[in-house]
């Protein structure tokens, strides 16, 4: 596994950690972060000094103003600067000003909650990280450079020669240090500056909002294909049957005639049954009419592998019995297909506006959803509706297949 | 001659089946689209049979099935047929268990065999019942380890059972005397711990009942 950050680094092995550019990195990092800091005090401190005092003309409210946005440029570049010692990219989470234009920007800046998070961390970073940093860089140094000065004292003894020794020896343990308050800093400014779920939260929302309406929409879709074929194709085909098989009856039996209408009977009742199977396929009549149980019951009536039912679940939000329905159906076929299984069994309940659903086979196991199976489509099946896939496919068996999809409201 | 009370919201089958009805001999007193007709309609005409589609408007899921049912609980003996686009072994339970007398639950795919169909119609107009060979078969094939020790031919008989043939049927479909069909039928029944029964109606419920109760 590649490392990314420094407390990743502080797992290796000593000897890989001290020879690698980790704690030089560290080093660097907290050198750094204590000259910013300082000079951002300055800064700060002449901003808000100089706002207070020239209030009474309209630049004193212009320092003012750039004092309550500072935070954006100094996150900015923290963000940067993390990369010294993380090298997976901090997002920024500003939004882009919806106008072109200073006041646009600062207007979009000023409500964003991200402003103000970056206000309060260039505060603190001011007024406090960068004692912490220098303190710790000067501690390490200062000791070090105490033992290796130590011949040079004014009556070194013993410590002539030990002390160069100790200090030689101290630089690599205390890399170790460093390295855990450097790993610790960035952290810290990585869940404030570039945090991963609180306005990236709002376009997941969006997103998997966007892809449950998907859902919904395909399932609808697919409703409305079941009802077309229902009312149009196959009602015709039922028709043609009773036709042909009135006309049966007025033709002489034996006749050549009779052979190509009972031919034709065949053909016609053969495409109904196929037209049938696909339908269900489609879209179960029995799940709309009668819920999540009885569509099973009926799928296990047609399964060639015997199953033991134990499916108890109210009538649920229609996407959720779609969505158990398809997890049951697909676990059902992959039973069948690829696992030589000589027995299912399927048990439902709902826990905690949760479905729970568990189809076990005794077959060889060994299933894979990233063999591309009909495992993984029924993964992403599963997360649309915010629901978990949990797989056990020991190879010898026995598989067994575990869907919680939420179905509250 | 039967006055068949209809009902089936596509235009097309409804004609087809009044051709069918009729073709037998028999007169359509009620051709109802909605479910809603076809409980007006039979409260007027009081027909000696009820045909019906499963899924009718208006929200095209069961109506012509509750319909049915409703016609068993206020009409006990009302002999009704219902056909089905899929067979959904919920809907057949439903049905079955819903009250006694002549009861039907047929795939519309059978109407096709014109003959075999109107003969259905006479056996429930007649007060039997009649279970589409399809539940019959994925019943069957539900049921595994008493249904191992029946022989291949008690098997084929206790399907024909199933479906609501009498004896005299069963020997005519399998080509074998009435007395072999009553023995295997004993064989059948004492094999499966069934009671013997007197008449054919509870001979089927007991069957599907059987068959039923080792599915759930």
């Amino acid at each position: 596994m590649p490392i990314r950050t420094a407390q990743e680094a502080l797992t290796q092995r000593p000897l890989t950690f001290l020879r690698s550019a980790w704690p030089w990195r560290s080093l660097a990092y907290l050198v750094s972060g204590a000259l910013f800091g300082c000079l951002l005090l300055g800064v700060l401190a002449g901003l808000v000094l100089g706002g207070v005092l020239l209030s009474v003309v309209f630049v004193g409210a212009v320092l003012l103003v750039a004092a309550l946005l500072a935070g954006v440029p100094v996150a900015r570049f923290e963000r940067w600067r993390l990369r010294l010692i993380d090298s997976e990219p901090a997002h920024d989470p500003h939004r882009k000003p919806s106008d072109p234009g200073v006041r646009a920007w600062v207007r979009t800046r000023l409500r964003e909650q991200a402003t103000w998070r970056e206000l309060g961390f260039s505060v603190i970073c001011a007024g406090a990280l960068w004692w912490l940093d220098a303190g710790a860089v000067g501690a390490a140094g200062y000791t070090v450079v105490l033992f290796l000065s130590a011949p040079f004292g004014r009556d070194p003894g013993a410590w002539a020669y030990l002390g160069p020794v100790i200090g030689i020896g101290l630089i690599p343990v205390i890399a170790f240090p460093l390295t855990a308050w450097a790993g610790a800093r960035a952290a810290l400014t990585r869940a404030v500056l570039a945090p991963r779920d609180a306005e990236l939260g709002e376009r997941l929302v969006e997103v998997s909002q966007s892809r449950a309406r998907l859902v919904d929409a395909f399932e609808l879709e697919r409703r409305r294909i079941e009802r077309d074929l229902h009312d149009g194709a196959q009602q015709r085909l039922v028709a043609l049957t009773m036709t042909l098989g009135l006309a049966r009856l007025d033709v002489p039996p034996g006749s050549p005639l009779a052979a190509q209408l009972d031919e034709a009977h065949h053909q016609a009742k053969q495409a109904l049954a196929e037209l049938r199977e696909l339908i269900r396929g489609v879209h179960p009549q029995v799940l709309t009419g009668r819920g999540l149980g009885a569509a099973v019951a009926d799928l296990a009536g047609r399964s060639p592998i015997p199953v033991d039912l134990d499916v108890q679940v109210p009538r649920l939000p229609s996407q959720a019995e779609f969505t158990a329905y398809f997890v049951i159906c697909e676990a059902m076929a992959n039973a069948v297909k690829h696992s030589g299984a000589t027995r299912l069994r399927i048990h439902g309940r709902v826990l905690a506006e949760t479905v729970l659903i568990e189809v076990r086979d005794d077959g060889s196991g060994g299933a894979d959803p990233t063999l591309g199976s009909g495992l993984a489509g029924l993964v992403d099946r599963v997360a649309v509706v915010d629901g978990r896939l949990l797989l056990s496919s020991p190879p010898g068996g026995p598989t067994t297949i575990r869907a919680e999809i939420p179905c509250s409201g | 001659m039967l006055r068949v009370a209809l009902a089936e919201d596509s235009v097309l089958l409804r004609e087809g089946l009044i051709g069918v009805l009729q073709r037998f001999g028999h007169q359509v007193v009620v051709a109802a689209g909605t479910a809603k007709g076809l409980l007006d309609g039979v409260a007027a005409e009081d027909p000696d049979l009820v045909l019906t589609d499963v899924r009718m408007p208006p929200a095209f899921t069961d109506e012509g099935l509750r319909a049915a049912i409703t016609l068993r609980h206020e009409r006990p003996g009302l002999p009704v047929l219902v056909l089905s686009q899929y067979v959904e072994q919920t809907y057949a339970a439903e049905l079955l268990d819903s009250g006694r007398g002549g009861v039907g639950y047929l795939l519309k795919d059978r109407i096709g065999d014109v003959t075999e169909f109107a003969a259905a119609l006479a056996r429930v107009a007649e007060g039997a019942t009649v279970v589409d060979p399809e539940v019959v078969r994925q019943l069957l094939a539900r049921r595994r380890d008493p249904l191992d020790r029946l022989t291949a031919r008690e098997r084929e008989v206790l399907a024909l059972m199933a479906e609501g043939r009498s004896n005299a049927a069963i020997a005519r479909t399998l080509v074998v005397t009435d007395a072999a069909v009553a023995k295997h039928i004993g064989n059948v029944l004492a094999k499966l711990d069934l009671p013997p029964a007197e008449d054919d109606h509870r001979r089927v419920l007991a069957v599907l009942a059987y068959l039923r109760a080792g599915s759930g």
